[in-house]
């Protein structure tokens, strides 16, 4: 990366941007504690709680509540808390508007911008597959595809919601705050920590809408093997569908400049 | 696009801004520049610089009127234009954790044709900052910083938004000298400023902004000659204005009286200044406090912002300073 192309491309554009986004990200000893030790940890003492859940019953065992679970907790906090700080910090310090005066196009800060997050997140649900199939004897993933397609989305989506919860947000400080509503709905009711599979049908059909939650699902089935294909459709669609809502919404909502 | 063979680069017809509480930041602008040209754009806080800039930009699309840059729209074909224009934002905007070296890498990777980052950065006598966070910076050395970047990917169109304000005089100076360098290397530079020998040093052109509209236009001397030259002084103990000669024989357009002191206008200075001086050899007193000077840009600032003064006192006093 010599860093003087005669004529610039987009996949150069977003990698000059994202390499300079991960030496920040390098220096951020926040980032570093919220994106490495926490979503690490947590799951292994969230152990003792699933232990003494009724699993059997749902056709459910230890390893495939936390495994799903602890991915989408590190995609809550690596991904998606730790970017609506970061776009909102280069918004405060200009950085966005002075990336606009170039050639690059918004979605390309926004997916430089992202990177390194998006990478700690894909790092991050690695390793926690690997440190349970160690830690918790979880066999490999039944249905791989499976998997791979949910944590994909996953990854995605919250990239986008990161941006669209940017949009309203004014403060670095703020941040924390607005992106509490997602992170609590989506522990709660996306089956991060208690299983649908353990909730009143009716309660389960409207918390299957939630966004996180098709991500969970696919990532549970990947493991399990058991989501048909027919079953896997929807849960694709509603992971798709909130992040195609999210992707036009920031087009239309996000601010690249603080308010004055 | 071309009269007498001078491509015109910049192009602005009827461009108005108004933000969405409806403010009108512009109102209806027109001006052009020539490729090479410097052209400075003056006025007070508020007056819509900033606003105009942005537009010529392509940051944001005009509410009504036309830009085009290389008889392009800037904003609707960015891709078109970017790569050959280089931005210096009012305010700089970098991470404050990144250090100069790594900030200009990242810009660098972003811009067509660059120039090695350490190159730009000696251009604007950074190179011995490259390895300091720009947290670290003066703000004149994050003024410089911005022009490296603004300047790395050898821009045809550079567009400078107060480009001097923080610098001490010695930056000021060099910065003078790097625009003129660029200009005589074809670089066209378009500049905002309300440093009024900075437009008069460098600018070919230039147009006065007051309150969203062009006041006055032209070279600076164009611009200056519009002006009415002055002549100040302290009348003699026991004289009053109606013991001088007639005024109007003398050339004054007009005159203000403040106690003993006494300001006349006018565009024949060495009509008035004889017809004065004359009277004063004749009578055998003494004009206190004399002074005599033609018109400068200052006066035409001054005047514009005096004419639509009413209630904007502020203006008056900011550039008098």
């Amino acid at each position: 990366m010599s860093g003087t192309a005669l004529t610039t491309t987009p996949a150069g554009r977003v990698a000059a941007l994202a390499r300079a986004e991960l030496t920040l990200f390098g220096r951020s000893k926040g980032m570093i504690v919220a994106a490495v030790f926490v979503p690490l940890v947590l799951p292994f003492s969230a152990r003792t709680v699933v232990k003494d859940m009724d699993l059997s019953g749902a056709g459910l065992n230890v390893g495939l509540v936390l495994l799903p679970g602890a991915i989408g907790f590190s995609l809550l906090v690596a991904v998606y808390s730790a970017l609506i700080g970061v776009f909102v910090g280069r918004r405060e310090e200009l950085v966005l508007k002075r990336l606009r005066t170039g050639e690059l196009r918004d979605r390309e800060i926004l997916a430089g911008s992202a990177l390194p997050s998006v990478g700690t997140g894909l790092v991050q649900s690695l390793l926690l597959a690997v440190g349970c199939a160690v830690l918790l004897d979880v066999p490999a993933p039944e249905a791989p595809h499976l998997a791979v397609l949910g944590l994909a989305l996953g990854l995605v989506m919250c990239a986008a919601l990161a941006a669209l919860t940017a949009s309203f947000t004014r403060t670095v400080e703020s941040a924390q705050v607005t992106g509490m509503p997602l992170m609590l709905v989506s522990m709660a009711g996306s089956g991060l920590a208690v299983p649908l599979e353990l909730m009143p049908d009716r309660v389960a059909t409207v918390l299957e809408l939630l966004p996180l939650t098709p991500v969970i699902t696919l990532l549970r089935g990947g493991w399990s093997g058991e989501l048909s294909v027919s079953a896997s459709i929807g849960p694709v669609l509603t992971a798709l569908a909130w992040t195609v809502l999210a992707v036009f919404a920031v087009r239309r909502w996000f601010r690249w400049e603080p308010r004055r | 696009m071309n009269t007498n063979g001078h491509e015109h680069v910049i192009e602005v017809t009827d461009l108005r801004r108004v933000y969405g509480g409806g403010f009108e930041a512009v109102r209806g602008i027109s001006f052009s520049v020539r490729r090479g040209e410097v052209f400075a754009l003056l006025g007070t806080n508020g007056a819509g610089k900033t606003s105009t800039v942005e537009l010529l930009e392509g940051l944001a699309p005009p509410t009504a009127g036309r830009v085009r840059i290389f008889g392009r729209d800037p904003h609707t074909e960015r891709a078109a234009v970017r790569p050959r224009t280089g931005v210096m934002l009012q305010e700089g905007g970098f991470p404050s954790e990144l250090t100069v070296a790594e900030t200009a890498r990242m810009w660098a990777g972003c811009v067509s044709g660059a120039r090695p980052p350490l190159q730009a950065l000696g251009l604007v006598g950074l190179e011995h900052r490259a390895g300091v966070r720009v947290k670290q910076l003066s703000g004149g050395e994050r003024r410089r910083l911005d022009l490296a970047l603004a300047l790395l990917g050898r821009p045809e169109v550079l567009f400078l938004d107060e480009p001097t304000t923080g610098l001490d005089a010695e930056g000021r100076r060099e910065t003078w000298d790097l625009v003129r360098e660029l200009s005589d290397g074809g670089t066209t530079v378009l500049l905002t400023t309300h440093y009024l020998e900075e437009a008069e040093d460098l600018a070919d052109r230039l147009a006065i902004l007051h309150r969203g509209l062009i006041a006055a236009t032209g070279t600076p001397a164009e611009v200056t000659a519009a002006q009415p030259s002055r002549i100040s002084f302290e009348l003699p103990e026991g004289y009053f204005v109606g013991d001088l000669p007639p005024l109007g024989r003398l050339g004054v357009l007009g005159h203000e009286v403040e106690g003993r002191l006494v300001r006349l206008r006018t565009r024949e200075l060495q009509r008035t200044a004889t017809g004065l001086l004359g009277w004063a050899e004749q009578a055998g007193v003494e004009l206190g406090r004399l002074d005599v000077r033609s018109a400068s840009l200052e006066e035409a600032f001054l005047g514009i912002a005096r004419q639509a003064a009413a209630g904007s006192a502020a203006d008056v006093k900011e550039y008098a300073a």
